[in-house]
């Protein structure tokens, strides 16, 4: 943790801007767009001191905590400045919030990503509170000549019970930001019992900005002399730019300028994020959006096939990776056909326990079942965008990104500059679910800035963020059990791979729990991009899986809670094999809290119930799917979800993104799909890309958290994938038939009757 | 380009733009009123919802020529205070999560309980359904209105 001992005055912390529009907006320099209330402008200090780089306190006592990570609307916002506040013995209601600015000698990680947020942060926030608390109670010790010892805190004060001496944090913080600062090992924290903010609902800190439309996006911002730029991208995957004519838009109404933009210079080793489709894109830059938008209609550009290419890329856990980027224009249907041989052929295996071959080959029966998934865009409701102001050799980018250190790293060598000449300051971000951690909208916006040699804002159509690539992949996954006469499961087999990769996680349940196992992984190259989406690999994985187990439990004539709890008690008592990624006993009790929070065996009348159970992200999840038919329509009436993700720092909030991962999760099993003709996306908009709408969504949604004193696990992620297989195994106790294809939407409407 | 005198939030505003100019360009890039979001450009999505007249409308596809002698409403303007029953029942229910989109609902919302203060489940879902909310707060948004509808 980097300590700073400056003082920041009032003048350098507020800047008065004007607006293009007329009036005057004042804003904190940091956080461009934002504007305090009335009460934040009379209550600011006249002098605020940094404590550490999280905390800075004002001579009234005001306290600023800052939010490191980006915010795509998990909420860090809120959670990670109640762990500061929690230590530093704050009362909420005096804390202000703002976002950090990527500043990587400052914090540790600022990525958002991979669930991880509340669980890095865990120890490295509180100790920066209870450091600043300890801070200014050495502050009023030296003040009062009093040990450190006797001196308590509460709320914003230190106090000496002895003397009845009482001061606010303010009045200490000067003295405070001039002492040493203690070894972060010495730093006592709470003890969970002593907990006030953390496991007590906090509102998100910016929901009074989101009801009134302030800026907070960096589609929102602007500055003085600000153009504006559209980007036209080749039209399908395996193509390239060949030429454009310049003069079909710079004749247009408002139209300055029209170019060629390349991402990448030659000599640049890529890095795992740099995921980017179309290396080179034409940016049109302009006065307005509207008119960049219509000369983006009638720019008259020519489009060739693109050849094959190959590159090294840095790997996500170091080391590199050759890339290959095949040429062609691929379909779906191809894919289907290429993936389904698979069924067939054998893939590299990736775990094996006992002897699977044997116990297949005694097996009384054999039940095998193939179940896919299409690729799916993310979709993010702000489109991808960036601000970008470049003037010599500095850099100012805002924009939306999940990544801000790899991206920075590849802005540089873009622009020709170092790292430090440029300043990432960190959007609040429309959505995100995996897709701004690649950030190539923020090189974009860069070079296009520094062609123009202007503050520039660029903004993507919505066809241009859903045709750009990064998807979730293709997944098909093949399971084969056997099972002697008696219906006892001998072995398992679970064959999986997708385009251009492989869904497999072979260390997760039910490795671990079976005598004989075998996990097979295969991939097929393709020059379609993907990227991480919400829980990656796992969103697939786990629908086959336990849409399978299910089965398999119908079949051994189990009920299915019963079924996989044998099975965890089996890989609880007497483990199968090594390195088995998950705890059954944690697995095991959200599979008996979903129990008996859905009252699993009292099925009320014309409800169909399924269920499921997933672990990723260092956490457990069971859900229970409850749906009825309606006039002939699938209804999702209830959904009940079991989580064990440890402590719980913002239950409401959790909740909250529990929901709505469930609500993603049952939107894309029915209706995401990406599809592809001649290397085209067949859907470029919300009028042929099916979301799950207010009319689809669950009638009701309880989200019910293990309680334990665990430290936090990831939470964004891990309620997401299960939902695919306990809808599907509703559907299926609704139907009489199982759903082996995502979307199910299309299986659903082939049914007699049923219509969505 | 041509000059249009328009009523926005109860101000007079003039903007000198191509007549075809969406709503939703002249109100965020014109005259800063960024509230209102872009996210599909075909009303597709909802996200660039105001009021014309009072009843919801998709800003994407209102032309600024045709918006002149109506009385529009952004997210800005539907209150003073940031305290209509909408947005303070958005808060009661901590709706947002990424927050892009919340504008638009709100603007949907506060259109239908204006003409039906008590909407029924149907209602509110018939009322909603242009509004796309990829983080998935649809439940949290219906009980919002519903609480809404108590205070209005």
């Amino acid at each position: 943790m980097t300590l700073l001992k400056k003082k920041i005055d009032r003048r350098s912390f507020l800047k008065v801007s004007t607006l293009a529009g007329g009036g005057m907006m004042l804003s904190f320099s940091w956080l461009a767009g934002c504007k305090p209330t009335p009460e934040e402008i009379l209550t600011m200090p006249e002098e605020w001191f940094e404590i550490n780089s999280y905390i800075k306190i004002g001579d009234n006592g005001v306290v600023t905590l800052f939010n490191p990570n980006p915010e795509f609307g998990s909420n860090v916002k809120t959670s990670l400045p109640m762990l500061l506040a929690e230590e530093l013995d704050m009362d909420w209601k005096n804390v202000l919030v703002e976002q950090a600015d990527f500043y990587p000698d400052r914090y540790d990680r600022q990525f958002t990503g991979g669930s991880q947020g509340v669980r890095s942060a865990w120890t490295p926030l509180r100790t920066a509170g209870a450091t600043a608390r300890l801070l200014i109670v050495n502050a009023a010790a030296q003040t009062w000549n009093i040990p450190a010892a006797e001196i308590t805190t509460s709320a914003g004060f230190v106090e000496h019970k002895g003397s009845g001496k009482r001061a606010g944090y303010g009045e200490m913080a000067s003295l405070a930001g001039t002492l040493e600062a203690p070894d972060p090992e010495t730093i006592k924290l709470k003890e969970i019992s002593d907990f006030k903010i953390i496991g007590n609902s906090k509102k998100n800190v910016d929901g009074n900005k989101v009801v009134t439309g302030k800026p907070m996006f960096a589609i929102d911002h602007k500055v003085e002399g600000m153009k504006y730029a559209a980007i036209v991208h080749p039209p399908a995957f395996g193509m390239q730019l060949k030429s454009f004519d310049k003069s079909s838009v710079t004749s247009m109404p408002g139209i300055q300028d029209a170019f060629e933009v390349k991402i990448f210079k030659d000599d640049y080793a890529r890095n795992f994020f740099d995921t980017t489709t179309f290396p080179t894109i034409i940016a049109i830059v302009g006065n307005s959006t509207w008119e960049v938008l219509q000369a983006k209609k009638n720019i008259k550009a020519e489009w060739e096939k693109a050849p094959k290419t190959e590159f090294t890329a840095a790997g996500f856990r170091g080391g590199t990776s050759q890339v290959t980027v095949p040429a062609g224009l691929e379909n779906s249907d191809s894919h289907k056909a290429k993936m389904a041989e698979y069924i067939q052929k054998s893939g590299n295996v990736l775990r094996k326990d006992g002897d699977p071959e044997g116990a297949f080959k005694k097996a009384a029966k054999v039940m095998e079942r193939t179940y896919t998934a299409p690729f799916l865009a993310h979709n993010p409701m702000e489109p991808m965008n960036c601000f970008a102001d470049v003037k010599g050799d500095k850099a100012v980018i805002y924009g939306p990104t999940q990544a801000p250190e790899l991206i920075r790293q590849t802005i540089a060598s873009s622009l020709g500059m170092p790292q430090e000449n440029i300043q990432i300051n960190l959007a609040r971000m429309g959505g995100g679910f995996g897709r701004r951690a690649y950030s190539h909208h923020m090189t974009e916006a860069a070079l296009i800035s520094q062609k123009t040699q202007a503050p520039v804002k660029m903004v993507y159509t919505r066809e241009d963020d859903m045709s750009a690539g990064v998807y979730r992949p293709t997944y098909s996954a093949t399971y084969r059990a056997a099972l002697d006469e008696n219906n006892n499961l001998l072995a398992l087999h679970v064959k999986a791979g997708g385009i251009p990769e492989s869904p497999i996680h072979a260390n997760r349940f039910p490795a671990g729990a079976l005598d004989n196992y075998l996990a097979e992984g295969w991939q097929i190259e393709s020059n379609i991009t993907i990227g991480a989406f919400r829980a990656p690999r796992s969103n697939f994985i786990a629908g086959a899986e336990q849409s399978f187990l299910d089965e398999l439990a119908e079949e051994m004539g189990k009920d299915p809670i019963e079924f996989r709890l044998e099975l965890l008690k089996r890989a609880e008592t007497n483990p199968v094999g090594e390195n088995n990624d998950y705890d059954p006993k944690r697995y095991a009790g959200v599979l008996e809290l979903v129990r008996d929070k859905s009252n699993w065996s009292n099925v009320p009348n014309g409800i169909s119930r399924g269920v499921s159970a997933y672990f990723c992200h260092n956490s457990y999840v069971a859900e229970v799917v409850d749906i009825s038919i309606k006039d002939n329509q699938p209804v999702v009436e209830n959904v009940f979800a079991a989580v064990d993700c440890g402590i719980v720092v913002n239950p409401d909030a959790a909740a909250n993104m529990g929901e709505g991962a469930i609500v993603d999760g049952i939107g894309n099993a029915f209706f995401g799909e990406m599809a592809f003709e001649n290397g085209a996306p067949t859907k470029t908009n919300f009028d042929t890309y099916r979301m799950i709408r207010h009319k689809e969504a669950p009638k009701k949604i309880e989200v019910h958290f293990v309680q334990n004193n665990e430290a936090p696990t990831g939470l964004g992620e891990p309620l997401f994938p299960p939902v695919f297989a306990a809808l599907g195994n509703s559907l299926y106790k609704a139907t009489g038939k199982r759903l082996y294809e995502q979307p199910f939407q299309p299986k659903l409407m082939e049914m007699e009757n049923l219509r969505m | 380009m041509a000059i249009f005198n328009l009523s926005i939030n109860g101000q007079n505003k003039q903007v000198d733009v191509d007549p075809n100019t969406p709503m939703l360009w002249v109100l965020r890039d014109h005259l800063d009123l960024v509230g209102t979001k872009f996210g599909c450009g075909i009303a597709q999505c909802g996200a660039c919802t105001i009021h014309f007249d009072g009843t919801a409308t998709r800003s994407c596809q209102l032309p600024v020529s045709a918006a002149e002698g109506a009385e529009i409403t952004t997210i800005e303007g539907i209150s003073e205070k940031g305290d209509h029953p909408v947005q303070k029942a958005w808060l009661e229910h901590d709706v947002p999560q990424c927050g892009y989109c919340q504008a638009g609902q709100i603007m949907s919302a506060a259109a239908l309980l204006k003409d039906n203060p008590s909407p029924s489940d149907e209602d509110i879902d018939n009322a909603m359904n242009g509004n796309i909310c990829r983080c998935g707060t649809y439940t949290r948004i219906k009980a919002a209105i519903k609480t809404a509808s108590q205070n209005i």
